[in-house]
């Protein structure tokens, strides 16, 4: 029983990471049609300037959450400029968008390999939240359900932003139909770079979230980027609760297969995204079939 | 059309004699590479180039062939057998991931084949009993068809370069026969092909196994050549590489793919010999290629050197307006 419950709130945190993290990969593909797949490497940058703001390699010892806020801004940046000097350049190439957005992500982890060598580097947890909760016989760590709060906080946080603000309702129209949103006189090419860059810093945020949990080593960045891609088949492109449900399928999958098949744990996580891609193309909250 | 076979000619003499003027075992085994490399660009050129479905997880579909031989001949079957597995195996895969993928066109099949070949390259990863996880699969000794052992480099260069003249010349029957016709035409207007009375997705499906099939000889000759193969040949950084040999050189032409495999197997080879970053400039390569030659380097120099040689014609007939004037 304990097992399971544990297996069950290790399943939710990762749920919740991969929420930061597919969030922003769904809102670029609904508004730009593009999969990003520089996303696995801004997760990975993300974590590792948290690492060396938060481990001190710079000479300074930052605040978690203070490196954390540098780290989603930094990363937002890095971002708006890959979307305004390059994606940029090749308007209506979806294709030659994502073979750039390839190219760079190779590049990105080139670099960080040659940056922060090949060994695993853990974040440090943040001091308040190393201990444990006891609830009954159970223990759970602090931190983990911190990341279940913090994912609420922010996925509340986006809800308002596109569902309660102007600026969200323009984003929602460019999902919806970028033609006639740029008709009735919304910017949708800043749009694009705005949006870019959330997502940019999103999933950022989700790499130094994760630090302490996953560690960063070369090669998060390919392994996260399949599965943001597999939240955004099975919840739809461009829809928010579509990334929450999604997530939460896929952090489920992930940890039980892991526990019951470890074989086949990848296997596993694919498998729903088969059915849906059989049975309901868009994902199950898209309005578009890419 | 006396030039173009003049050169076509002087090329097959050369790479015939290419074990003759090429000395060094070195040379050799980076030409054997290309070989096999350009069979596998050819393949997945059908798709990305003939038929516009990019495929990003063609990687996946090599190393179910390669894994498929290496697993067989461990068990104890003959290399015959061995690769008759691999060749029905890969086969299968390609009609499971095309009847997935067909669900869409354009982005939505990139993204499917990346998650498929995903899935591939986790099962070789984790399904430790079959594929040895991270130590790969290692074999012994290569086939020896009509009696002739491939061990020597320079008998394994010539196998592949027999199967890789057999694949272009595949390849240049099918880009003009009436199914060549047909999946370019569904490339370029699905929607009037099908209102032509064409089943589209049948075209297409038929164009993914032929690409399919391209893919698991190369996978084959791959896993003889290393006689090793690890989950690494099967990554993204793997399935984008080829992609790389495609647009490199040309999508959607026959000569494309085999000079994006030289310059990628080339640069790879002789650059990683001297820095260690390859995968930086692969990336490079890539965003470079994109932004500055989009349609490859094969149909960028044919459009120069066009360019250049209309240029000259104009002159006299200049000349003839003026003296007619």
């Amino acid at each position: 029983m304990t097992f399971w419950l544990l297996l069950s709130v290790n399943s939710i945190t990762f749920g919740a990471l991969l929420f930061l993290l597919a969030a922003g990969f769904s809102l670029i593909f609904g508004l730009m049609r593009i999969p990003n797949l520089t996303h696995g490497s801004l997760f990975m940058l993300g974590a590792y300037f948290g690492a060396t703001f938060v481990n001190g390699m710079l000479g300074a010892y930052f605040d978690f959450w203070l490196a954390a806020l540098m780290a989603a801004a930094l990363v937002a940046v890095f971002g708006a400029v890959i979307e305004r000097f390059l994606l940029r350049q090749l308007p209506g190439q979806p294709l030659a968008q994502v073979l750039v957005t390839l190219g760079i992500s190779f590049m990105v982890a080139d670099l960080c390999l040659m940056a922060w060598g090949g060994d695993p580097i853990a974040v440090a947890t943040p001091p308040g939240l190393t201990g444990f909760v006891r609830i009954g016989p159970m223990v759970f760590p602090l931190y983990r359900i911190a990341v279940i709060g913090i994912a609420i906080v922010v996925g509340v946080a986006l809800w308002l932003l596109l569902d309660r603000t102007r600026i969200g309702a323009m984003i929602r129209a460019g999902v919806d139909d970028p033609d006639m949103a740029r008709v009735v006189g919304i910017r949708v090419s800043g749009l694009f770079t705005m949006v870019f860059a959330l997502g940019a810093a999103l999933a950022a945020f989700a790499g130094i979230i994760g630090g302490p949990i996953l560690t960063v080593y070369p090669g998060i960045d390919q392994y996260m980027l399949p599965l943001a891609l597999v939240v955004v088949i099975l919840g739809g492109s461009g829809s928010l609760l579509g990334s929450v449900v999604g997530s939460m399928v896929i952090g489920f999958l992930y940890n039980f297969g892991q526990a019951l098949f470890p074989e086949l744990a990848y296997f596993v996580l694919f498998l729903p995204m088969l059915l849906v891609l059989l049975l309901r193309p868009q994902g199950l909250f898209g309005r578009f079939i890419p | 059309m006396t030039a173009r076979l003049a050169v076509f000619i002087i090329a097959i003499m050369a790479l015939v004699t290419l074990p003759q003027w090429m000395h060094g075992v070195y040379y050799v085994n980076v030409a054997s590479q290309i070989l096999f490399y350009a069979v596998f660009a050819l393949g997945l050129n059908v798709l990305a180039g003939y038929a516009g479905l990019v495929s990003l997880g063609h990687a996946g579909l090599f190393g179910i062939s390669a894994y498929a031989t290496g697993y067989m001949l461990n068990l104890g079957y003959s290399h015959s057998v061995a690769i008759a597995t691999a060749l029905s195996i890969g086969m299968v895969s390609m009609a499971i991931y095309a009847v997935l993928s067909l669900r869409a066109t354009g982005i939505g099949f990139i993204m499917i084949t990346l998650a498929l070949g995903e899935i591939v390259w986790g099962l070789a990863y984790r399904w430790i009993s079959i594929t040895g996880g991270d130590n790969g699969i290692n074999l012994h000794g290569r086939p020896e068809p009509f009696g002739i052992a491939l061990t020597s480099p320079n008998a394994f260069y010539y196998a592949a370069l027999i199967v890789f003249l057999i694949a272009l010349a595949v390849m240049t029957v099918f880009v003009r026969s009436p199914l060549g016709a047909a999946l370019m035409g569904t490339r370029d207007q699905p929607r009037r092909m099908t209102a032509l009375g064409y089943h589209v997705w049948l075209i297409r499906f038929f164009a993914c196994m032929l690409s399919g099939l391209l893919t698991s000889i190369a996978g084959i000759l791959f896993v003889y050549y290393n006689q090793f193969i690890s989950p690494q040949a099967l990554d993204l950084t793997a399935s984008a590489e080829v992609l790389l040999m495609v647009i490199s050189g040309g999508a959607g032409t026959l000569l494309g793919p085999i000079v994006g495999s030289t310059l990628v197997v080339v640069v790879k080879s002789v650059v990683s010999g001297y820095i260690e970053r390859w995968n930086f400039l692969l990336g490079a390569i890539f965003v470079a290629i994109v932004i500055l030659m989009p349609e490859g380097l094969v149909p960028g120099t044919v459009r120069l050197w066009r360019a250049a040689f209309a240029r000259r014609r104009p002159g006299p007939v200049v000349e003839a307006t003026e003296k007619a004037s």
